[in-house]
């Protein structure tokens, strides 16, 4: 179990949103506040961790014809767990994310895994997994918020950050906005990958 | 209830509260399968037609689940409800009707971890709507859906013979062409006046 080299891939190479591209509906919709953000990741992170160690556990013992639907009924409980808990102790959060709660049922990144990792490897390295990619999941998303939050609103979680000058660009947060910031986001992303891809390229030449 | 309602539900659905570009319902499959204008139809079509039936079926899973005090157990239920849909629909088209199983065949079970399915039949017990209500919001919704998905595709059919910087090729340009057509449905807000 290699502890760093699955942080590395969790936050970059393998990172769930930027490289894997899963899981982009919650990311654009509730991308608005850094709250928002905070709240959708970290109950991202409990429920994938809780999941990939639930499905590693039970690997054995699923038939590999009705995994799908195995996977899902155990990832539906975790989130309708996180979801009441939300309810009770953060009425706001569970307002303003609204259906994209019940909705992470179907956020591929956690089928993704289950499917692609944690049937395959020991609990220990699943639930490494689970939080590994559940930062890299809620890190993008609160780049994404702030980014957001700063131009569209001029605050951030709620705090006024921009000077009173500063006229909000609501297009930012308007769906427009969700879609054309991941894009650059992405596109930012991309370029750095390469880069570094480029550079690996040019050492084994230079070694060969 | 009457027929204005279930226009203004319709318009709603299709124009100005686009699953796509307005409520970020069933991005995945929306950039997934939309690198041909034929592939994207098949699944919006698929979609729009499991859309139509979960909606119709969640109904009645709500209102039997309201009725034992379980709403808790709605997402279970309703996701439970769509994988087996999907499974049966899927098991009925390749018995009764060949050539369209065939052209849907792929996309049909994508469509199970497809959120506007399940979006939908959350939306519909949120927004309190009766069986006829429900049932015309599923299909509309599915219908947006496939009008977006239609327009994008042959966006990026296009797009693909026309020069993009390195770094953005691939999801970012498709992506910013899907925030140009968002800026787009966004006129259509405009409509909510006279609803």
């Amino acid at each position: 179990m290699n502890f760093k080299k699955q942080l590395k891939e969790g936050l970059i190479t393998q990172n769930p949103v930027l490289v894997q591209l899963l899981g982009m509906c919650s990311v654009l919709a509730i991308s608005t506040s850094v709250s928002n953000g905070l709240g959708m990741g970290i109950s991202v992170l409990i429920i994938l961790t809780c999941s990939n160690v639930a499905i590693s556990a039970l690997k054995k013992f699923i038939p590999s014809e009705v995994r799908i639907a195995c996977y899902i009924v155990v990832i539906a409980g975790f989130v309708t767990c996180v979801d009441l808990l939300l309810q009770a102790f953060l009425p706001s959060i569970a307002k303003s994310l609204g259906v994209f709660i019940p909705l992470i049922v179907v956020n591929c990144i956690i089928l993704g895994r289950a499917e692609g990792f944690s049937s395959k490897n020991s609990v220990a390295a699943s639930a490494v997994d689970g939080i590994c990619q559940g930062i890299g999941y809620t890190l993008v998303l609160l780049v994404l918020c702030t980014f957001r939050e700063l131009l569209g609103s001029g605050t951030l979680l709620g705090i006024q950050v921009m000077p009173a000058s500063y006229t909000p660009a609501l297009m930012v947060v308007l769906p427009v906005g969700g879609f054309l910031s991941l894009g650059l986001l992405i596109a930012v992303m991309q370029y750095f990958l390469n880069k570094s891809k480029e550079k690996n390229s040019k050492k084994e030449a230079e070694q060969a | 209830m009457s027929l204005t309602n279930l226009l203004a539900i319709s318009l709603g659905a299709i124009l100005t509260n686009n699953f796509i570009f307005s409520q970020f319902l069933g991005i995945c499959p929306f950039l997934g399968v939309s690198k041909k204008t034929d592939t994207a139809i098949g699944m919006g079509l698929a979609v729009t037609f499991v859309m139509g039936l979960a909606s119709a079926f969640t109904f009645f899973v709500n209102k039997l689940l309201v009725a034992l005090g379980l709403e808790y157990m709605q997402t279970v239920a309703f996701i439970l409800v769509i994988a087996s849909l999907v499974q049966f629909v899927e098991m009925f088209m390749k018995k009764a009707m060949p050539t369209l199983y065939t052209a849907l065949g792929v996309y049909l079970p994508l469509i199970t971890t497809n959120c506007a399915v399940l979006g939908v039949a959350l939306l519909n017990v949120q927004s309190n709507y009766n069986f006829i209500e429900s049932v015309v919001y599923g299909i509309t919704g599915g219908l947006g859906f496939l009008l977006a998905i239609f327009l994008f595709a042959a966006v990026r059919e296009s797009l693909e013979f026309a020069e993009t910087p390195k770094c953005f090729e691939g999801f970012p340009i498709a992506l910013i062409t899907a925030g140009l057509l968002a800026l787009g449905f966004m006129g259509f807000s405009g409509m909510v006046v006279w609803q």
